[in-house]
């Protein structure tokens, strides 16, 4: 792996903290409950992507198996909080 | 060379779910920041993928990184629709900016339907409970 290949690694962590702390910020304004929903949903890819982050640096290419496992946890508890959600019939 | 892709993709990927992050963060309704946050949280993770995929050279984990890819652009646009439609259906608020609903005829229909549902079933029950005390003797 290259210095400048390291570089980029080290400035795309950068930028997913950023994402990751707008996203905690609409996580924790709401207002709704399904707007936290949406904030968790994007919270996890952007967890995904950090752990892309992580096999690409480390070189060990099992993990990228992790960051598959978070994407399918994300997607069932989005879809089943949002059904859950909608079958109780309340948005705060 | 292949560094430089994988650097590329990163970056994109990085990119995008940052703006991912910003609209989600910065748009007025919830509606308007599902729009922002399904496409860019697909074609951000896609592009993460897309570095691995670039980066490694066995087939396990390049087949891999191609799941995950179809995986992300399958799963995204279903987890906004879900939650869109709940929001819908719990009736939270449309950005007062907002130009057309055409969902709104649909929903009244469907909420027509369902008082009118409702309402006979009321009145089945009504009758079954009114019928039952001289049909027991």
């Amino acid at each position: 792996m290259t210095d400048a290949l390291e570089f980029v690694i080290f400035a795309t962590f950068a930028l997913l903290a950023v994402a990751g702390g707008l996203t905690m910020i609409r996580l924790i304004r709401g207002p709704s409950l399904l707007d936290r929903v949406l904030a968790l949903d994007l919270l996890s890819f952007i967890a995904v992507g950090l752990i892309v982050l992580v096999v690409i640096e480390s070189g060990q290419s099992v993990l990228i198996d992790v960051a598959l496992g978070v994407a399918l946890v994300a997607f069932v508890a989005t879809v089943a909080f949002a059904q859950f959600l909608e079958m109780e019939g309340r948005d705060e | 060379m292949s560094d430089f892709f994988t650097a590329f993709f990163l970056v994109v990927g990085a990119l995008f779910l940052l703006l991912a992050a910003l609209g989600v963060l910065r748009m007025p309704d919830l509606f308007t920041r599902l729009s922002a946050q399904t496409k860019a949280v697909a074609l951000g993770s896609g592009s993460m993928f897309m570095a691995v995929l670039v980066h490694f050279d066995d087939v396990t984990t390049d087949t891999r990184a191609i799941a995950g890819i179809a995986f992300f652009l399958v799963t995204a646009p279903v987890a906004g629709h879900v939650i869109a439609r709940a929001a819908y259906r719990l009736g939270l608020p449309l950005w007062e900016g907002t130009v057309i609903d055409e969902m709104a005829p649909h929903e009244e229909r469907r909420k027509a339907a369902a008082a009118a549902g409702q309402a006979s079933r009321d009145a089945e029950q009504a009758s079954s409970t009114t019928e039952e005390p001289g049909g027991s003797p």
